[in-house]
């Protein structure tokens, strides 16, 4: 009885925890969308970075939601908040002047992508997603995930460090400056 | 498992997903297009965990990882591009670079 009792106690401090990130995460996604300032858009950015890592606490990856804050908030919203210094992030307003024919595209095209998967989950929610597998205290740890990726997925692992080898090299080229890019007068 | 099931982390995902398209769709700042971008390769890594939580399997934790991976590279050129272009333009607005001339 206790146990029952502990169970559904933590039942509904999971769907609190849940219903306050969903709600962090959708409010921080309309506001990167909409904030006319972009270095506040990157700001809501952090904010949409760590409400999805809790919910990936709550799904079990521990390790995914260490990586994505130390990824995602760690270095690409910096990068993103340095580009904006160096180019003195200017404001833009989609929606000055009234509605265009490309923003009402817009809210249209992007509806009906929600809708369409959210009619086909709520088709599937009865049968496949309803049954969760049970999983050991291990699932998603560091130790689970290294071992993943030094067996199943070597390859994946080491083409993982090419790519990031070439998106360095390509960076620095783009942002050196080369005589063969500039005009000359400038920096 | 306890709390909400895999079927509301999949609706949560596709609303994000939805929210980072019309964002792409809507702003003219190539920036605020790469946070849209961000937006929408969250939502795909939060449906690859779902799963992967559902199924018990480890290997969409892995998928989900390899996908942070490339979403960092592609901030890096993608961001690398931007300064490159602002160099050549004064203004920043993806409805005005037609060309790729320079």
């Amino acid at each position: 009885m206790e146990i029952l009792v502990a169970a559904s106690a933590g039942n509904v401090l999971v769907w609190i925890v849940w219903i306050a990130a969903a709600l962090a995460l959708l409010a921080s996604g309309i506001a990167v969308v909409l904030f006319v300032n972009p270095f506040f858009s990157a700001l809501a950015l952090i904010g949409n970075l760590a409400s999805l890592a809790v919910l990936y606490l709550l799904l079990a990856g521990e390790f995914v939601a260490g990586a994505q804050v130390i990824v995602y908030a760690g270095a690409i919203v910096i990068m993103f908040v340095f580009v904006l210094a160096y180019l003195g992030g200017r404001a833009d307003a989609p929606w000055a002047g009234g509605p265009t024919l490309q923003n009402v595209v817009a809210i249209v095209a992007a509806a009906a992508i929600a809708l369409e998967v959210i009619v086909v989950i709520a088709l599937k929610a009865g049968d496949e997603l309803s049954d969760t597998a049970e999983i050991g205290g291990s699932f998603g740890s560091p130790a689970q995930i290294g071992e993943l990726f030094l067996s199943d997925h070597l390859l994946a692992f080491e083409v993982t460090s090419i790519v990031l080898l070439v998106a360095a090299v390509g960076g620095v080229i783009l942002g050196s400056a080369l005589p063969s890019l500039e005009d000359g007068d400038e920096g | 498992m306890l709390g909400p099931g895999i079927a509301a982390y999949l609706i949560l995902s596709v609303v994000l997903f939805a929210t980072g398209a019309f964002g792409v769709l809507i702003r003219r700042s190539p920036l605020i297009i790469l946070l849209a971008l961000e937006l929408m390769l969250n939502a795909g890594n939060l449906a690859l965990i779902a799963f992967a939580r559902q199924l018990g399997d480890g290997d969409g934790q892995i998928f989900a990882l390899t996908v942070m991976v490339v979403a960092a590279a592609e901030a890096v050129l993608g961001l690398g591009l931007i300064v490159a272009v602002s160099r050549k333009h004064a203004e920043l607005d993806v409805d005005r670079l037609t060309s790729l001339r320079g």
